[in-house]
């Protein structure tokens, strides 16, 4: 009985814990398990769309729920999977990686995790509430404020409370990277994953206001009966596709950028060779950063912008080829005459080199604003961003959740079975889009419920059908391998002979991640001290008492209040009894904001006899 | 050996020269506040695109040329350009340590902020009750209510975190814990300034005159 007692506080205690944690480790525990559960959601959405096109004329789904999935599958796919685990991975790891103690706000940063949270599960809770978003990812204006149902608002409230999360984070990791780095830790000396996630960060801030604005001028049509896309008072629905596009081009880029990073520090750390041409990788993701911004017109090219503004968007798009390629050949090079060890982190890096490049070519291709008018809207452009998305930003995760697995959870994950999520998994991305090349080319529409009997479509979606379900297994042996290292043996802290920071400290980080500030005497500052020094990193400060925020529950209320206030805003237009759900959400929400700006915190301070004994610990 | 930190190092006898950037989470707040703005300025851009892009689908109702009046904007250009000078005076006393007269400045730098706030609400009542121009009734009513107001819902938002930064401090004085706050509202109020400037010039004189 006592025992079972105490089993059950601790229990409860630890789920306090994490609802009120502001350390960067554990939100980004959260953001792995919240982006986790979403990508399953996303994936079940997948093999539903797939199993409709399994064969001509199939009626596993009706049209209407058909919409529904595609939409949500996207949607929950790019805002609500991939975001928010990369968001996590930058978490667990760039702090450590600059020697910092946490990110800049703390604070801050539990409240974007929770933001993403709740705004995700509003959106999704449109299932349950009479039917979800059902006008594609892009959600533009002509299908949107058609369509009927509160679907579309739900689509508008849960992206606006996520979409302001992330902005959130994005700030929250320039000024980390900014004010925050180790001493000698220059901007030249970071590793390549910190760089991508401080050019993904700037993306970040740059790329989300337009959505926000966007969503705005949805909501204020759709729910307060303004004109923005009201043809018949004057307003314009290309402007939607205009703000969608600044803000989705640039998505892509803050999708695909931080797993740049990623494969950069794989590639070093199993080829045990120092990154091949590291100024030119920096120099190659800002620029790749600058350019996404210049190129969001090639997602309209049929929508007749004129010959002249199609050029310069095409030639715009096709020089992004040029830094991306220097990126592959750099890696490449990475590789030439190093030690390579093959395992599973560096199997996924292998895997994306061709997977990614085939993407990057059909993107050239659809760069080109002429042949665009053949590929627009086909299955040729499904097959183009799912190699891209998925050959780079989840071969990335998955190659990064290998890599960092130790460091984030203190286990290290099984060999063998992460081959065996690989192979099933990147035989299944080919067999999956290969064909939509094929089958778009063959005039495939992409979105459509049906397709015909005897037009050549059969076996490529059957095909297609196959090759999704292989990565379904693919995916739930990772599952499984997560369950099974659970109860393995405990990481060392330097599993594979690591370059960088974060191999320094044990695995997993204390919560105080460095007990002194570390001294960094150059790139790949750890490989330098096992070359040079004695295989430790010099302190750059005498053993003191460390500085450590708060936790805090506000975050996890606040976010409680705009979600609340989210529904206020969906059905305001049934009843305006919801008015007072809309009000006292926020009301609550701003309450909270104000207690927080009132009510002093000045953190705490961990003495440095606790320090002391922890690392005599450490050295036994 | 073993004492219980007391955060003393927050309330120091003599006060650096730059209180606000003196501590880490000072200098993080200086730059999270800039970059915030860096992320607004694009959201501004974005509603003065769609502005722009809408300004003359009147749908047949008042067009900018009939509704704006150069006086009041006038008038409002000026208590708003005012109050960012005035809280340019509340950081020069804040950096002096002359806490009473950063107070009385900023509280002035408030009081603009409340008459530029009162001018756009009687400007927005005399649009809708004489001329019919609503957010609901043109397009372009939708794109000048939606950027002027989501500019007036900022100095809203201002004023609001002025009133609750006075309050709070009121007796405490200046120290390394409350000046970066000080310094992160007067900058994001300078931005909002800059921001009317241009409301000013895309909205209301190329209305007037463009």
């Amino acid at each position: 009985m006592a025992t079972t007692a105490a089993a059950k506080r601790s229990f409860w205690e630890f789920i306090w814990d994490y609802l009120t944690t502001v350390d960067h480790k554990k939100i980004a525990h959260l953001y792995l398990a919240g982006g986790g559960f979403f990508f399953i959601l996303g994936g079940i959405e997948a093999l539903i769309i797939r199993i409709q096109l399994i064969k001509p004329e199939n009626d596993f789904i009706s049209a209407g729920f058909y919409n529904e999935m595609i939409t949500m599958h996207g949607t929950t796919m790019i805002f609500l999977a991939a975001m928010p685990i990369i968001v996590g991975l930058m978490n667990a790891i760039m702090p450590l990686q600059i020697g910092a103690r946490d990110v800049a706000f703390p604070f801050l940063n539990a409240l974007s995790f929770w933001l993403f949270f709740f705004g995700g599960l509003l959106l999704n809770l449109s299932f349950l509430f009479g039917g979800a978003p059902d006008a594609g990812w892009t959600s533009y204006a002509s299908l949107s404020m058609d369509s009927s149902g509160h679907g579309i608002d739900y689509y508008i409230a849960g992206l606006q409370i996520a979409g302001a999360g992330t902005l959130m984070t994005g700030i929250n990791f320039i000024a980390t990277i900014v004010t925050m780095r180790a001493p000698g830790m220059t901007y030249m000396r970071m590793p390549l994953f910190t760089w991508t996630t401080f050019v993904t960060s700037v993306l970040i801030l740059f790329a989300f206001p337009p959505l926000t604005i966007n969503l705005f001028l949805l909501m204020f049509d759709r729910m307060f009966g303004t004109a923005f896309f009201n043809v018949a008072l004057g307003g314009n629905q290309v402007i939607y596709q205009h703000l969608f596009w600044i803000f989705g081009h640039p998505e892509v880029y803050i999708l695909i950028l931080p797993m740049f990073g990623v494969f950069s520090e794989i590639f070093a750390t199993f080829s045990r060779k120092r990154l091949f041409g590291y100024t030119a990788m920096v120099f190659a993701t800002m620029l790749i950063a600058f350019l996404g911004f210049m190129v969001w017109a090639h997602h309209m090219f049929t929508v007749g912008l004129g010959p002249v503004a199609n050029a310069i968007f095409a030639v715009g798009t096709m020089a992004i080829a040029v830094p991306t390629g220097i990126k592959i050949f750099n890696w490449l090079l990475t590789m030439w005459g190093g030690q390579v060890t093959i395992n599973s982190a560096m199997l996924w890096a292998l895997g994306f080199i061709p997977t990614f490049t085939i993407g990057g070519m059909t993107g050239v291709m659809l760069g080109s604003n002429v042949a665009d008018y053949q590929y627009h809207d086909s299955y040729f452009v499904v097959g183009h961003f799912h190699y891209v998305i998925v050959g780079g930003s989840v071969f990335g995760i998955f190659a990064a959740l290998h890599y960092w697995w130790p460091k984030m959870f203190g286990r290290v994950l099984n060999e063998t079975l992460g081959k065996l999520t690989f192979w099933p998994f990147f035989i299944g991305v080919h067999l999956t889009f290969f064909v939509q090349h094929l089958l778009g080319l063959m005039g495939m529409p992409r979105r459509y419920w049906v397709f015909l009997e005897d037009q050549s479509l059969d076996l490529g979606n059957l095909i297609s059908t196959i090759g999704a379900f292989l990565m379904g297994v693919g995916a739930i042996i990772f599952v499984i391998n997560i369950i099974v290292s659970a109860f393995g043996e405990k990481a060392a802290a330097d599993p594979w002979d690591g370059r960088t920071l974060e191999w320094a400290v044990s695995s997993p980080a204390p919560y105080y991640n460095f007990a002194q500030l570390p001294l960094v005497r150059g790139l790949d500052p750890l490989w330098i001290e096992k070359m040079e020094g004695n295989g430790k990193i010099p302190a750059a400060e005498p053993l003191g008492d460390v500085h450590m925020p708060n936790g805090s529950i506000i975050p996890f209320l606040m976010s409680i209040g705009f979600f609340i206030s989210g529904f206020g805003f969906i059905y305001q237009t049934d009843n305006v009894y919801w008015y007072l759900a809309l009000y006292g959400g926020l009301a609550f929400s701003i309450a909270l904001m104000i207690i927080r700006s009132v009510k002093d915190d000045y953190g705490y301070y961990i003495p440095k006899e606790e320090l002391e004994k922890a690392l005599e610990g450490e050295a036994k | 050996m073993a004492q219980v930190h007391d955060h003393s190092e927050l309330f120091p006898e003599v006060m650096p020269p730059e209180p606000e950037k003196a501590t880490l989470e000072g200098k993080n707040k200086f730059f999270g506040i800039w970059f915030f703005l860096g992320g607004e300025t694009v959201l501004f851009a974005s509603l003065f695109g769609v502005y722009l892009a809408l300004k003359n689908s009147t749908a047949g109702g008042p067009s900018s040329q009939e509704l704006f009046g150069l006086g009041l904007v006038f008038i409002m250009t000026m208590l708003l350009l005012t109050s960012s000078l005035t809280s340019v005076y509340a950081m020069y006393h804040m950096r002096n340590n002359d806490f009473k007269k950063m107070y009385l400045w900023l509280g002035i730098t408030g009081l603009l902020g409340i008459g530029f706030l009162a001018c756009e609400i009687y400007e927005f009542a005399h649009y809708i009750t004489d001329y019919g121009f609503t957010f609901r009734s043109s397009a372009f009513g939708s794109a000048f209510y939606a950027l002027v107001g989501f500019h007036g819902g900022h100095v809203l938002f201002g004023i609001c975190w002025l009133t609750t930064l006075l309050i709070r401090n009121a007796k405490r004085g200046l120290n390394l814990y409350n000046a970066p706050k000080f310094n992160t509202f007067s900058i994001y109020w300078h931005f909002i300034d800059v921001v009317w400037v241009f409301i000013f010039s895309v909205v209301y004189l190329m209305g007037k005159v463009g």
